[in-house]
């Protein structure tokens, strides 16, 4: 396990009593949690390779209470690492011992829900699902739709900029967020947006999603809300290899359909995902589609008649519709659930670079051959339409030396995808995960620009510091 | 600095990057200009040379089958729309051709578009330029060539710089190049027209449609009609030929509490919106000062009374009631008091696209912002351009 964190500042652990001190006026009595078992919970992430035990947790029930111990740790030079469930896959909130966890997990009320200009307006600690069940009963929904989405929150995913298999059609979060209330770290309350599709001056909205609880922290947010489509069909597609299926992938957009959904599965996912699910996938093929269509009987035939013609020419092997609710609530959780299926099994790290969709064949086939040669299984399971690759690496937690080397295979795998015209991230951030590679895809120029906007944010650089940018090179 | 105005044109990132440094050397400060049509858009900017970008054009790479685009950044529109109708593709946002409104002439540029963040009545549906803009080269004021995003569809490595320099109307750095994501593009469209409706159940119409299942990419109602008729919501669908007839029944019975529905088709259709996305109804007239209001559906009416209460105004909707066109006589702040008044009552804002120059000296262009976002936004211009060198004062003073 080689990410290294920064070292603690001494001065800021010495003072530990005088800062817990400092904040208990601000927050109600059990919203500051100070004792060593209670912070354990806080210690680490979705990326549980690392953890380290923060030096307090606040979890604060107002925007105003965020704002008072942002500026008291402002003024005191005090660390901040903001947290919404936890499940970052890139350790995005993972503390450091000589920070505070700022978690938002109180703020999880839904403020208001305007249909007749298709938004809501949510507090930040609001699970993802949450909101699409608030409107779902007038038919609508909140789209991005990560795996996680039973526990993930608004915040987290604005933090992340996260995405999910409905995406190809509705876009990640920053497509469906119109404004958000945030706090900077010297406890100013700032509106981006708002209810309006758009807002004046420069689109600090759109930076700030995506931005790691680096800029500031988001105590609300509004969100866009669409109507849900007449029905919908998933439709299972076997293929012998993976390349057939990558190709049959960019057939169906070259030939200007675009699914709302088509997600990628190779035998050993398929295997997996099955055992588990019991989705009715079949065994016997070297690669698996989800493809699912939209919209009346009618139009899902026409649509799906279209992709079975493609998918022929790719020699499609197995065809299956979704008969029933049932079988397509199957079908996804068996998708949505990969990750924790393949945990049963062995332990695993996610990789989450995106690849031009042309060169999806030519990365699976090295991710296959970077993986073997070093003795670790793979199993591949992704958003196919926009090239976002998954790969999850199983590796034996037990074993220093398999975890290192898993470690290891992982950066290469990232590598590879900005080789082939990618990115390090699709939609699981840079966290610590990908700091140091960010050198591979990005120029210093290109560092040093961002670093400088962030920088108009948190000067002090005191709001999740330890990730994102290399740790050295920072002034 | 002895010839003024001079025109600079680079004819490729490394001598645009050298002519900034030079700039920074002698203090110039550089308008930044593409095609020049919207040259009536933003505060008049005062400065020592024009930076053009007419010489840095070229597509650079486009793959139909990943639905992305990369272009140079003084590519003209037309040559990039051309490329994308050859492989039935298109951006997806409509961009704006706002040269009927602005009386220009020149040939609108891709990085104009990306540096204007401007779109048309699509984007209810599809999202707004910014949304589709993936990928951008710029050169900072600092003469570095700095990249943000990419080409692939979903990228969330490191601060996305793609979203702040879309809409910065040039004052963070010249755009070299930027990449778009794309869509197929519909073969076939209708608009529903409903007729003689007030505001108020125009508004509701247009909700009641875009609450629907149907996907309707335009909705706009005309007050006064497209041809001085009367009252008309107009409701766009773009699909294949079996969805749209299909479509366009289920949401004729859906809307019939409204009215009855009347239909055009084909080429009518996409002229009828190519007229709005170019603010044709308003356009036509030279004159009046021209205002545009963002701001939630639900709140169109009572702001659109609001101001016509004490200004005589001529205006129309888009994107369901979320935006609003509105045409006023000059006068000596174009109504600027008024409509930001009633605007900010609806939590919307106001920019003003056109008015004499005189007018856009004195008057705020784009919605004044609070101290706090002042203070965030001079720090973000500060950080890619610490001389102020680009289109100083285009935005804001100091901006
Ligand atoms: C007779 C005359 C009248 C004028 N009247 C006006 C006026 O009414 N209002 C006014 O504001 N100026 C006016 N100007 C100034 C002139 O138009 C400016 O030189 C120019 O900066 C405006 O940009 P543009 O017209 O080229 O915009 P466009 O090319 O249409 O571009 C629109 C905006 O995007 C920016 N932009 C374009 N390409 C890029 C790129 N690659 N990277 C970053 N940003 C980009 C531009 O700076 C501009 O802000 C006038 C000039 C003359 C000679
Ligand atoms: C099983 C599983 C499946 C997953 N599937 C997907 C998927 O399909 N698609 C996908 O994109 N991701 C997926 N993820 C990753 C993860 O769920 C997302 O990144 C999610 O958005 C994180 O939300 P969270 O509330 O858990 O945030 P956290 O993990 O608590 O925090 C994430 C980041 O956001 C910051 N942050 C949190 N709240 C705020 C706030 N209020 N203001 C500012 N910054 C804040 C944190 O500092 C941190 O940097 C998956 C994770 C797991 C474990």
């Amino acid at each position: 396990m080689s990410i290294p964190f920064p070292l603690p500042d001494d001065a800021i652990l010495a003072r530990r009593d005088e800062i817990l001190a400092g904040l208990a006026p601000l927050l109600p009595p059990e919203a500051l949690i100070t004792t060593e078992d209670e912070r354990r919970a806080f210690e680490t992430d979705a990326f549980t390779a690392y953890r380290r035990v923060p030096l307090a947790v606040a979890l604060p029930t107002t925007t105003e209470e965020v704002s008072a111990v942002l500026r008291f740790c402002h003024e005191q030079g005090v660390k901040v690492v903001a947290r919404g469930a936890g499940t970052s896959l890139s350790g995005g909130a993972i503390p450091q011992t000589d920070a505070i966890v700022l978690g938002l997990s109180k703020l999880n009320r839904i403020l208001d829900v305007n249909f007749p200009n298709r938004t809501a307006r949510v507090q930040a600690g609001v699970t993802n699902l949450s909101i699409t069940e608030a409107v779902s009963a007038e038919g609508f929904f909140y789209a991005p739709d990560p795996s996680s989405q039973l526990a993930c929150t608004i915040g987290g995913n604005i933090g992340m900029n996260s995405g999910g298999a409905h995406c190809l059609k509705y876009g990640v979060t920053t497509n469906n967020v119109l404004g958000v209330r945030m706090v900077q770290m010297d406890g100013t309350i700032l509106d981006l947006g708002g209810e309006a599709m758009d807002a004046p001056g420069y689109d600090l909205l759109g930076v700030m999603v995506g931005s790691e609880g680096q800029l500031g922290i988001v105590t609300e947010a509004v969100v866009r809300i669409l109507p849900m489509a007449e029905d919908a069909r998933p439709v299972l597609f076997g293929f012998d290899t993976s390349e057939e299926a990558g190709a049959c992938v960019a057939a169906i957009i070259g030939a200007g359909i675009i699914p709302v959904a088509m997600e990628f599965m190779d035998k050993e996912a398929i295997a997996i995902c099955e055992a588990f699910a019991k989705a009715g996938y079949p065994l016997d093929v070297g690669a698996m589609l989800i493809i699912e269509v939209e919209g009346s009987a009618v139009e899902m035939d026409a649509q799906l008649a279209k992709i079975i013609d493609i998918a022929k020419q790719h020699n499609v092997r197995v065809v299956r519709e979704s008969k029933s609710a049932m079988e397509t609530a199957a079908i996804w959780k068996g998708r949505k659930s990969a990750f924790g299926a393949t945990g049963r099994l062995a332990d695993y790290i996610c990789m989450d670079g995106t690849v031009p969709t042309g060169q999806l064949s030519y990365v699976l086939k090295r991710t296959g051959e970077i993986c073997a040669a070093a003795g670790h299984r793979v199993a591949n399971v992704f958003h196919a339409g926009d090239g976002n690759m998954h790969p999850l690496i199983m590796f034996d937690v037990n074993d220093p030396k398999s975890a290192a080397s898993a470690e290891y295979i992982g950066l290469e795998l990232l590598k590879l995808c900005v080789d082939a015209g990618g990115c390090l991230t699709g939609e699981h951030g840079v966290g610590i995960e990908k700091r140091d590679l960010m050198r591979y895809q990005f120029t210093e120029e290109d560092l040093r620009q961002q670093m400088r906007v962030r920088a108009v944010f948190d000067p002090q650089w005191l709001l999740n510091p330890a990730k994102v940018f290399p740790l050295d090179g920072r002034n | 600095m002895t010839q003024l105005m001079q025109r600079l044109e680079p004819q490729s990132e490394q001598e645009a990057c050298a002519i900034v440094k030079q700039a920074r050397l002698d203090r110039w400060s550089l308008a930044i200009e593409g095609g020049g049509t919207r040259a009536g858009l933003g505060r008049p900017v005062p400065a020592d040379a024009v930076l053009s970008t007419r010489r840095l054009t070229g597509i650079t790479l486009y793959e139909p089958a990943e639905l992305v685009i990369s272009a140079r950044a003084g590519t003209p529109l037309a040559e990039v729309e051309a490329a994308l109708a050859a492989k039935g593709q298109m951006l997806p946002f409509e961009p704006a051709d706002y040269r009927a409104l602005y009386g220009t002439s020149g040939e609108p540029t891709i990085g104009a578009i990306a540096a204007c963040n401007l779109s048309g009545p699509r984007r209810i549906q599809t999202g707004a330029a910014r949304d589709a803009l993936i990928g951008v080269r710029l050169v900072n004021g600092e003469a570095q060539a700095v990249k943000s995003g990419g080409r692939v569809m979903k990228n969330v490595t490191g601060l996305d710089l793609v979203k702040l320099t879309c809409g910065s109307h040039g004052t963070l750095g010249l755009l070299t190049e930027v990449t778009f994501k794309l869509l197929p593009r519909p073969q076939a469209q209708a608009t529903l027209i409903l007729d003689g409706l007030d505001d108020e159940r125009a508004i509701a119409a247009m909700g009641s449609a875009l609450s629907s299942p149907f996907e309707v990419s335009g909705a706009a109602h005309l007050p006064t009609g497209h041809d001085g008729t009367g009252a008309q919501t107009l409701l766009r669908l773009e699909r294949d030929d079996v969805s749209l007839a299909y479509r366009a029944q289920k949401l004729t019975d859906r809307l019939a509490p409204f009215g009855a529905l009347r239909r055009l088709e084909g080429e009518v259709s996409a002229a009828l919106w190519r007229d709005i996305a170019q603010v044709k109804p308003l356009a036509k007239a030279h004159g009046p000062a021209i205002w545009k209001l963002s701001l939630p559906a639900h709140k169109a009416t009572a702001c659109m009374r609001a101001i016509s209460e004490s200004l005589g105004a001529r205006y129309f909707y888009d994107w369901g009631g979320g935006l609003i066109w509105l045409a006023v006589m000059p006068g000596d702040d174009a109504g600027a008091l008024r409509i930001r008044a009633a605007v900010a009552e609806a939590h919307g804002h106001a920019t003003l696209m056109r008015a004499p120059d005189d007018i856009r000296k004195t008057q705020d262009v784009f919605a004044p912002l609070g101290a706090a976002l002042m203070k965030v936004t001079s720090g973000i211009k500060q950080s890619f351009d610490p001389d102020g060198i680009f289109n100083p004062g285009r935005m804001y003073a100091g901006v």
